[in-house]
């Protein structure tokens, strides 16, 4: 019950922190002027109108004399009505209007196409990187300070230290144009799970996971070898039990304590991927999408992918320290 | 054994140990450490660590440094020298980092970088020097300061009486001789080509005519004495000093007067580089010679790495020292007086941490529109950063204001601000220098990232960063990879030595560790 009490609590907290959030991201955009750019060739009526009906503006006025449309921005609080009305009756999160590409298309559809490339991207790093860093770790962890640990060690201190721009650059200019092994960016088209895809999604895959390598690597020794020295790892020897049975059900268990909330936030954050290797390999996926909508200033496309991120962020968070209660009941995150 | 009789000591026989008033328990003759002497030494038996810090004042030094001694500035850009490669003059005599590249090519791409060597004495081939393989390749280094080799320029008269002083004042050959328009190259991308002072297939053409002998067939013009319709003249040539003649006699240092007052000569651009930067503009620069190479727009890389390292290590610093001085007060606050204050501002810490720091920096370019872009960047950071040393300052707040000193201090008086500043903040110091050297690197990799991103845009006027180099570096990767390679090793360099300094300083500062390293 305590435990329940206390997800409760822990998911309130959340959700407190998300309205504020994007109540803050949404009164600082809707502050700003209305952007209305009119091309040649687009009738200008039209646009106004548009604007009026997505609840932007009101009484709008065209003075023929002077051939300027004026009018008044609705107030934030209603627009945030209409705005919360659209999205949980109808699911409507507004529709692009800046971006060539996604011009009067709804943001919410654009979002979806854009998950399969930035997902699968994460999915695929992931289960290349979590069972070799944790194998690492606990190879090196066993092996502490012979040789074996410290060339793991020095490779695990050069990859952290190497930005995830060095470590994409390299791959991209050794694999894919030197060695022309891979096609320097990935592949475009909708057929996520043929072969070619696959093949023009690994230079993004190795630059994500290596660096995640790295880190399990890090975290897996030092709590292992943790683990390894306590007294219950010595009585269970004395009782008997093999090195092999004395780490695998003792030592290991223990050590995954703290390594498994790490491995489930990972599983959360494979929905938001990594902006720089999406930029880098031009992957279209949903960093593409954000960075878009900063430059091009679509503020629907903004607010639909900031409130995503920070929820993907919060998640991760609450997942990480709920499962830590779980895990271990002693710990409760958080809470007094 | 003599069996003494202990019985009865006469008292005279008792003295006192000393004759104060008072016994004092003695000094400790040992000399005492403090916190961060303490941490010192702990520090200097970690020698990664050790290294870690060397490497990183070589890169503060450069930093500081490099930027005074260079000839550049990061403003600084030329129209031909893109793209350059890097040069050291020490190792001008190997085939690595003497500014060349290695080539294969057939005979005519060979024959016209050959050629201007034969022309100038500036070998555009390294050293003249090449072999030929079977399938009749040309394989040689082309060096990239020479390979731009002639090119036209207009003057106006008395520049070019000025060009003329300077190659009789001190006996460099600028100006030679030039060529006929209707013996140019006419077609795209060799239209005005200056380096084709040798006959051509037709008029206009590329490919080359040879001789019997093989050579090239130079189609200088030469002045016709009397004839005033030809536009081809000698007449600027300042009284005096003469040109070299041809066989016949013929000055043929010859200048071509188009239209009004500028004349159009055909200058060897090496040399001419350094008459325009020596002579004309006198900016310091003495001759093209680009250590690290230069970028796709001309600038050098060397001044542009190091000018954009000295901005991200001040303003990193900078930020720490602003970060780390907010977060200290409010973390003490926070932790000192606890209970609802901490709560309530807590919830306001757990928020701010929550915002992906990509909005925040949107919202305040959005906002700020007409403002720098390193106030937003500056704003940026401070905003997010200030929370952790929040925490960090909480937490040790926490762990230490129920002890018995500060209960001592507070019983004999001390007041809430004596009491956090004087007895418990200094605890905390030692984490927050940790965390501010350790938000360093973090902040420099931030930048990096968001200057790629083109969220942020640092390169204006005489401001760089090592992130916008790396980008422009991405986008001419396959034709000139040494542009991301130099700052990404200094990146590369910098993480590493911070991860390792980062790591000495944490295991410093833990006073826990004390003597376990016997």
């Amino acid at each position: 019950m305590y435990m329940f009490k206390y997800i409760l609590k822990r998911l309130a907290l959340m959700l407190m922190t998300f309205c504020i959030i994007m109540l803050m991201c949404f009164v600082l955009i809707k502050l700003l002027p209305i952007v209305v750019t009119v091309q040649v060739g687009q009738d200008a009526n039209i646009i106004y109108s548009r604007l009026e009906a997505r609840g932007y503006i009101c009484n709008v006025v065209y003075d023929p004399a002077t051939q300027l449309w004026s009018y008044d921005t609705v107030p934030i609080l209603t627009q945030l009505g209409t705005y919360l009305q659209r999205i949980f009756l109808e699911g409507d999160f507004g529709i692009g209007v800046t971006m060539a590409e996604y011009m009067n298309q709804p943001v919410w559809d654009v979002f979806v196409e854009k998950m399969p490339p930035t997902v699968l991207i994460n999915v695929y790093s992931s289960l290349i990187g979590i069972p070799i860093g944790l194998g690492l770790g606990i190879f090196a962890a066993l092996k502490k300070n012979k040789w074996q640990d410290q060339v793991i060690n020095v490779v695990v201190i050069l990859l952290i230290s190497l930005p995830s721009i060095v470590l994409g650059l390299i791959i991209q200019y050794v694999f894919c144009y030197k060695l022309g092994w891979f096609p320097l960016t990935m592949q475009s088209g909708y057929d996520y799970f043929s072969w070619d895809m696959f093949v023009s999604m690994l230079p993004a895959v190795f630059s994500l996971c290596l660096g995640s390598i790295a880190t399990y690597t890090r975290f897996t020794r030092a709590e292992l070898t943790e683990v390894l020295t306590s007294e219950f790892m010595l009585l269970a020897r004395t009782k008997g039990l093999t090195r092999g049975q004395a780490t695998v059900r003792h030592a290991l268990r223990n050590a995954m304590v703290p390594i498994f909330p790490m491995l489930l936030s990972e599983f959360v954050l494979v929905l938001s991927g990594s902006l720089v290797i999406e930029q880098m390999f031009s992957i279209p996926g949903v960093g593409r999408l954000y960075l878009d909508s900063i430059n091009y200033q679509d503020y629907d496309f903004f607010m639909l992918l900031s409130g995503f991120y920070t929820l993907v962020g919060l998640c991760a968070g609450i997942i990480t320290d709920i499962s830590y209660g779980f895990i271990d009941p002693r710990i409760r995150m958080g809470a007094k | 054994m003599e069996a003494k009789n202990y019985e009865k000591i006469p008292a005279e026989k008792f003295n006192f140990v000393k004759n104060h008033d008072r016994f004092h328990d003695q000094k400790l003759q040992t000399k005492a450490r403090g916190y961060f002497a303490d941490a010192f030494s702990r520090f200097c038996k970690n020698r990664g660590s050790v290294v870690g810090a060397i490497i990183i004042i070589i890169l503060i030094l450069f930093a500081i440094i490099v930027p005074f001694c260079t000839q550049y500035s990061v403003a600084y850009t030329d129209t031909y020298y893109r793209t350059t490669l890097p040069k050291a003059k020490l190792f001008a005599n190997t085939n690595f980092w003497d500014g060349c590249e290695a080539r294969a090519d057939g005979k005519r791409d060979f024959i016209y970088y050959y050629a201007m060597g034969l022309e100038t004495g500036h070998n555009a081939v390294k050293n003249q020097e090449y072999t030929v393989d079977e399938d009749g390749f040309y394989h040689y280094r082309l060096d990239s300061y020479q390979k731009i080799g002639m090119k036209y320029v207009q003057l106006t008269e008395s520049e070019y009486k000025a060009l003329q002083d300077y190659q009789d004042k001190y006996e460099i050959q600028v100006i030679y001789p030039t060529v006929r328009k209707a013996n140019r190259p006419q077609f795209p991308p060799n239209a005005s080509d200056a380096n084709y002072y040798y006959k051509t297939t037709g008029t206009g053409r590329t490919d080359i005519v040879y001789d019997e002998n093989g050579n090239i067939i130079p189609v200088y013009d030469y002045y016709v004495e009397g004839n005033a319709a030809d536009k081809y003249t000698s007449k600027m040539r300042i009284e005096g000093a003469d040109g070299f003649l041809d066989e016949e006699g013929n000055v043929c240092y010859y200048s071509y007067a188009i239209v009004g007052p500028t004349v159009e000569v055909r200058v060897n651009y090496y040399e001419y580089y350094i008459y325009q930067h020596t002579q004309v503009l006198k900016d310091g620069i003495t001759e093209p010679y680009f250590i690290f190479g230069t970028t796709g727009n001309g600038q050098d890389i060397l001044t542009c790495l190091a000018s954009g390292a000295r901005f991200s290590f001040i303003f990193a610093i900078i930020v720490a020292v602003v970060n780390m001085f907010v977060g200290a007060i409010y973390g003490a606050v926070e932790g000192y007086y606890g209970g609802k204050a901490d709560l309530f501002m807590e919830r306001i810490s757990d928020i701010l941490a929550a915002v992906p720091i990509m909005i925040v920096i949107t919202l305040l370019k959005l906002h700020m529109g007409g403002s720098s872009q390193i106030l937003v960047l500056f704003l940026a950071f401070f905003m997010t950063g200030w929370i952790g040393m929040a925490s960090t300052t909480r937490m040790q707040f926490y762990r230490y204001k129920n002890q018995e000193y500060v209960l001592a201090a507070r019983t004999l008086g001390a007041k809430d601000r004596r009491i956090i500043w004087k007895h418990i903040f200094p605890n905390a110091l030692g984490t927050l220098v940790t965390s501010c050297a350790l938000v360093i690197p973090s902040m420099i990799f931030s930048e990096t990232n968001l200057s790629y991103l083109g969220i942020i845009n640092l390169s204006s006027g005489n401001i760089t960063s090592v992130g916008t180099l790396i980008s422009q570096g991405q986008a001419a990767l396959s034709t000139a990879p040494y542009i991301a390679l130099i700052p990404s090793v200094f990146l590369v360099l910098l993480m590493l030595s911070f991860n390792l300094f980062g790591n000495g300083l944490r295991d410093a500062f833990n006073p826990s560790l004390r003597g376990t390293e016997g």
